[in-house]
């Protein structure tokens, strides 16, 4: 099987450690996975900031460069949502407009293929207990993508749940937004940081040292919320949880 | 669409005041998070639940697409059991003719059914300039009414309020407007209620015209239907001698057998009830029985417009349950009033600039007033895909395009003010397309990170103003893959 990291151009760019340790893990997991130096952007931020149309040429970009591989995986419920949920609607908009199913028939070999990571690792691997060890108090924030339009359940928590060392507790208010939302986040800042400040206050009170999710945009509006707040909590992917081993653990 | 919210701001402006008002907060904190608990336990007891669901979204799609057939199948009916229909194309026109049908019967003031439809075209406003005094009678309704508020939810309208706000209202107003506050009122919910209850009872009893909205009508038989919890609807449904109805096109449903799935999800969704307490069904008039005059005024207001998108037509299908609104966390923060209509929370978002335009600074402002975190979708009992129409009303405003207005094909003008937007979306996407452009960046970005400051002056402070700004890496990750050949290299 080849396999791809789509890493995201916020990820690439912001948050290498999170790259390194997807590669990290699923080597140590036997999987071969190859990063295409050609790959930018889902187009998500514009997709949803209303620039559909500027958002088709980055969906063809991405179609293209992960055409030759059998699965794409990507440490981000949002990115990965795009690609399931949204490409296929930007192909049914095109064909609206009258112009025909050239975008459907473009997009659609990428759009199964494609998966968040915690459910590469269960659905596609058939792991749960990936070896990790993180000895740390963690307390996990499911994003709203991820959440309701992947639908990843309790994937994320099974696999946090057989780390080695980790104490998972549990997070008040679990399923609401942090307030990041993209875009969202400066055009509506006072509502976004309101939210945010409550979602922080709730992960502080679990006592946990880790606040983690599996989308790193969602982690830096906490992050910066947090360190604002001077919380001594601090935001970590779960690839990089469960890239940590007892030989080489992550900070 | 009702002048009431005319001049309003944009929606973050709106909502900067609502978030730095802690008691407001608290309030809306409290009241929707009950709520939204409460209507997760009434929904976990139906196992078929998901079929439910479906079948209302399958009904009301049904309905509108063949809504022309089923308002003319209503028309007849309502005239043959004994009512008198009316046609109202817009709020204007569906406040003469309520203000023409009260003046025939030479009164001069009108008890009111809660009315999501009433309140959308401004009717007691328009009444009152005609000298018609509205009184409403359901509880949340009459402390808006007394408190000279705006409604803030659309099931509990003073969602606002707490107890102790609407006790002050009560004892300074009910006195300007009827039997006054009992001495000594306190704020404990019974005593707020029965002075509520003394206080309606006079109009009830007094009044000659009665105002309603509904939440169904059935076409084969031309029935209305209300659901409600308080009484007052019935009250206001049966003992006047004039009833008027005015009901949004998207109301109707085929057939009686349909009510079966509404009357499940909607108290279930709403008031987390299995069953509302009072449900009132009346078709035309009934000799000697309830009213003796009934008049349906169907309203169009923009619903024809919204019927011609076909991304944002499913909005027609709410039947106004809140909730959207109940799980909302913008609207939790925010407060009701911020989204500058009757119609406020998620399903305000996407209806309100589908029913009045974009044109104004708070319509272009709405579609933005979500993280599209999806919550609002999940509860819907009739399945509308708010995120996805708010991102198509979202490209609406940004790139304009072609949409119907007032039953005429438009091409609508990009909205002003995103000017700076569009070039940096059109940058991106150049970008974007160009990973060595792509990689030249980050690498000026990483280089340059030592004079990165922590915070941002101007616009930037949208997100430093309180977040710091992430720590630009020493390298970014395709350097460091290109460099170690993915690690193979074994260099960190």
């Amino acid at each position: 099987m080849r396999v791809a990291l789509f890493l995201t151009c916020v990820n690439d760019t912001l948050y290498p450690d999170t790259g390194r340790a997807v590669v990290k893990l699923l080597t140590r997991l036997g999987v071969e996975v190859d990063f295409p130096s050609g790959q930018t952007c889902c187009g998500q931020a514009h997709y949803n900031t209303g620039y559909r149309h500027e958002a088709e040429p980055l969906a063809r970009h991405f179609a293209e460069v992960f055409a030759e591989y059998d699965a794409v995986v990507t440490p981000s419920g949002s990115c990965g949502a795009m690609v399931r949920e949204l490409y296929p609607r930007m192909g049914e908009r095109a064909r609206a407009e009258g112009r025909g199913d050239t975008l459907t028939a473009m997009l659609a070999p990428v759009v199964p293929k494609t998966y968040e990571l915690t459910e590469f690792l269960v659905d596609v691997l058939g792991v749960t207990d990936v070896g990790a060890y993180y000895p740390h108090t963690v307390t996990y924030h499911p994003t709203c993508h991820g959440l309701r339009s992947l639908g990843l359940g309790d994937r994320p928590r099974r696999l946090l749940e057989a780390v080695k060392g980790l104490e998972l507790l549990e997070l008040p208010g679990a399923e609401e937004c942090c307030g990041f939302g993209g875009t969202f986040a400066v055009k509506n800042a006072d509502v976004s940081a309101a939210m945010g400040a409550d979602k922080v206050r709730n992960a502080e009170s679990t006592g946990a040292e880790v606040l983690c999710a599996a989308d790193n945009s969602c982690l830096m509006h906490l992050g910066g919320t947090m360190a604002r707040l001077r919380t001594g909590m601090r935001p970590v992917h779960i690839a990089e949880i469960l890239a940590s081993t007892e030989e080489a653990v992550t900070v | 669409m009702s002048g009431t919210f005319v001049g309003m701001p944009a929606f973050p402006e709106a909502a900067r005041t609502a978030v730095r008002n802690p008691t407001l907060r608290g309030n809306l904190r409290h009241a929707t998070h009950t709520i939204r608990d409460k209507r997760a336990r009434a929904v976990a007891e139906l196992d078929d639940w998901a079929a439910l669901r479906e079948a209302g979204r399958r009904i009301k799609d049904h309905t509108l697409r063949h809504l022309d057939r089923y308002l003319v199948q209503v028309e007849e009916a309502v005239t043959a059991a004994g009512g008198t229909v009316h046609w109202a194309a817009d709020a204007e026109e569906a406040n003469a003719i309520v203000a023409r049908l009260v003046k025939e019967t030479g009164e001069r003031e009108v008890v009111k059914v809660k009315s999501m439809a009433t309140q959308e075209i401004g009717l007691n406003e328009a009444l009152e300039a005609e000298g018609i005094h509205a009184y409403e009678t359901d509880l949340a309704e009459l402390i808006v009414q007394l408190g000279k508020d705006r409604p803030s939810h659309i099931l509990v309208p003073a969602i606002h309020r707490n107890r102790g706000e609407i006790r002050d209202i009560f004892r300074s107003e009910m006195g300007e407007w009827g039997r006054p506050a009992p001495e000594g009122l306190t704020d404990a919910p019974a005593e707020l209620a029965e002075a509520a209850r003394l206080h309606l009872r006079e109009k009830f009893l007094r009044a000659k015209v009665g105002i309603s909205g509904a939440n169904f009508v059935v076409a084969e038989t031309g029935t209305l239907v209300v659901v409600e919890s308080e009484g007052n609807g019935r009250m206001c449904l049966t003992l006047p001698e004039t009833l008027i109805s005015v009901v949004g096109i998207e109301k109707v449903v085929p057939r009686w057998q349909d009510l079966e799935v509404f009357l499940q999800t909607l108290p279930r969704s709403s008031t987390a009830e299995r069953m509302n307490p009072y449900t009132s069904m009346w078709t035309g008039t009934t000799d000697e029985d309830g009213p003796g005059t009934f008049h349906l005024v169907l309203l169009d207001n923009g619903r024809t417009d919204a019927l011609a998108d076909e991304v944002g037509r499913q909005a027609l299908r709410c039947i106004r349950c809140s909730a959207c609104l109940n799980v909302c966390p913008v609207y939790e923060r925010a407060g009701g009033h911020a989204y500058g209509s009757v119609y406020p929370g998620p399903i305000g978002a996407i209806l309100s600039p589908q029913l009045r335009g974009t044109g104004s600074e708070i319509d272009a402002s709405l579609p933005y007033a979500s993280s599209l975190c999806g919550a609002c979708y999940e509860v819907c009992p009739v399945a509308i895909d708010i995120p996805e129409v708010l991102v198509h009303l979202r490209e609406r405003v940004v790139q304009g395009g072609p949409a119907v207005r007032r039953g005429n094909r438009v091409v609508l003008r990009p909205a002003k003010g995103h000017a700076a937007e569009r070039a940096a979306m059109r940058a991106a996407q150049w970008a974007f397309t160009h990973p060595g452009a792509l990689r030249a960046g980050q690498r000026l970005a990483s280089r340059t990170r030592r004079f990165h400051p922590r915070t941002l002056p101007g616009p930037g402070r949208a997100w430093s103003g309180t977040r710091d700004l992430p720590e630009v890496p020493a390298e970014p990750f395709r350097d460091w893959w290109q460099r170690t050949r993915g690690g193979k290299d074994g260099a960190e």
